[in-house]
């Protein structure tokens, strides 16, 4: 359980780091919080014979608002999001989300960023990213600056959009504004902190008439990637979420659902939870709206 | 072999070390500086028996390359008490509690209870559990440990500083 031997700099600065993957390539990875990253190496389904460590770019660190849109530089700690006053006004689905990942000593550490690029298909952030509509900016020496959806982010499980020699810079979240908006998240995993079995999440607003005005929501750990269900939800907008309703959206999706099987879980018992998770977030959500939904 | 020279300040102590990069913090502490106080259980980021403070922080020191914290400050099991030979009010209350065994897990927890309480100084049973939740003890079941937290942090209890 030990790494296998690899050369290691520090970068000075975001020019350095990337300069260094451009002429690297595949030899190079990135490291931040290392979360993942070192446990992968630890057990040697990594193998990097250069680590570029950007823990200390601080261009990389930043969290930033204006009235539409949040950006959070990929190598914030996931502990600094949890407590971000600010944050957890303009989009409080992040809190709930990181309450699931991992533990607080792996938070502590660990980077949205990193996260998001090591797309594990159970994770939670790339779940959360996907429901808020993020988009990803990311640079490379070579094809400089490029912003990629989160639709288009995830490929597969540990698959990503990010090239070699590209580096995530930051990720853009749209702020949903007006009242009654609510949010919920959930899982079911062997230990809490541990990769889920399957999570839902739901992000939603209710007029005044107890319609619905908006909804996104999705599973995780399920498909092979995180998955959200936009068509679905468009069909949903005007009308009441009932917990029948919920039931019913929860068997469509999850009759959408394509889970496999592990020595935990089997594929019937992981499509059961994603309904039962799925409808249980929704109607989190509508009961959150009421009570502390963004922005009221 | 490529190495790389790092400082690290651990319990208040400078040292100067040439590493390998792919040494791990832990292996560091223990191999390189005799400070065998933090245990290594997985080596990969689950069993939280090789906590430590890193600047203050909790973090797994199995999940960090000892490159990484050159100019850092490391705050081991070892360090939690004022002096040689003294116990912190968190360990004391290990021992009063019966809250190990076989003691394996007890520097993580140690380190995990110690951050718990800077922040909530008197926490309730749910506090203490969910600030465990990433530490695995196989002996005691838990209960003593939140009991030692608990005597330890009792505004009324007589264990009151």
């Amino acid at each position: 359980m030990k790494a296998a031997a690899f050369e290691y700099v520090r970068a000075d600065n975001l020019e350095h780091a990337l300069g260094i993957l451009d002429e690297a390539g595949a030899e190079a990875k990135l490291i931040a919080g290392g979360q993942s990253l070192v446990p992968m190496m630890a057990m040697r389904f990594a193998r990097p014979s250069l680590l570029v460590d950007i823990n200390r770019l601080e261009e990389l660190k930043k969290i930033s608002q204006d009235e539409q849109t949040i950006r959070i530089g990929a190598c914030v700690r996931q502990r600094d999001i949890e407590f971000d006053h600010s944050l957890n006004q303009t989009a409080p689905l992040l809190k709930k989300a990181l309450s699931w990942v991992g533990h607080s000593q792996t938070r502590n550490r660990g980077t949205i960023g990193g996260s998001l690029v090591y797309a594990d298909p159970s994770a939670e952030l790339p779940l959360a990213s996907l429901i808020l509509g993020a988009s990803m900016h990311l640079q490379s020496d070579a094809g400089g600056l490029r912003e990629v959806e989160a639709a288009n982010f995830f490929l597969g499980p540990m698959f990503t959009a990010v090239s070699e020699t590209e580096c995530l810079l930051a990720i853009d979240l749209p702020i949903w504004h007006g009242k009654r908006i609510g949010s919920a998240f959930t899982e079911v995993s062997m230990r809490k902190g541990d990769f889920a079995m399957a999570s839902a999440a739901c992000q939603l607003q209710i007029n005044d008439d107890e319609t619905l005005r908006r909804i996104s929501f999705g599973v995780g750990g399920v498909n092979s990637v995180p998955t959200i269900f936009p068509q679905i939800a468009q069909k949903m907008i005007g009308k009441h979420l009932t917990p029948e309703l919920a039931q019913e959206i929860a068997l469509m999706v999850a009759k959408e659902c394509d889970p496999g099987s592990d020595t935990h879980v089997s594929s019937r018992f992981r499509r059961s939870l994603a309904e039962t998770l799925l409808a249980r977030v929704m109607l989190e959500a509508v009961e959150d709206s009421m009570h502390n939904g963004v922005n009221k | 072999m490529n190495t790389a020279f790092v400082q690290i300040t651990v319990n208040g102590t400078l040292y100067q070390k040439e590493v390998e990069p792919r040494m791990t913090l832990v292996d560091f502490l223990r191999d390189e500086l005799g400070l065998t106080g933090t245990h290594v259980g997985c080596e990969h980021g689950v069993c939280g028996a090789c906590s430590i403070l890193l600047n203050d922080e909790p973090i797994r020191s199995c999940c960090i390359f000892a490159v990484q914290a050159d100019g850092m400050a490391v705050t081991t099991v070892e360090g939690l008490a004022l002096g040689r030979g003294q116990l912190s009010k968190i360990q004391d209350a290990f021992c009063e509690k019966h809250a190990l065994q076989c003691g394996y897990c007890t520097p993580g927890m140690l380190i995990a209870c110690h951050d718990l309480i800077k922040h909530t100084p008197h926490p309730n049973a749910d506090e203490v559990r969910e600030a465990i939740s990433g530490n695995i003890c196989r002996c005691t079941g838990y209960q003593q440990i939140v009991d030692a937290v608990l005597y330890a942090t009792d505004p009324n209890g007589a264990n009151h500083e």
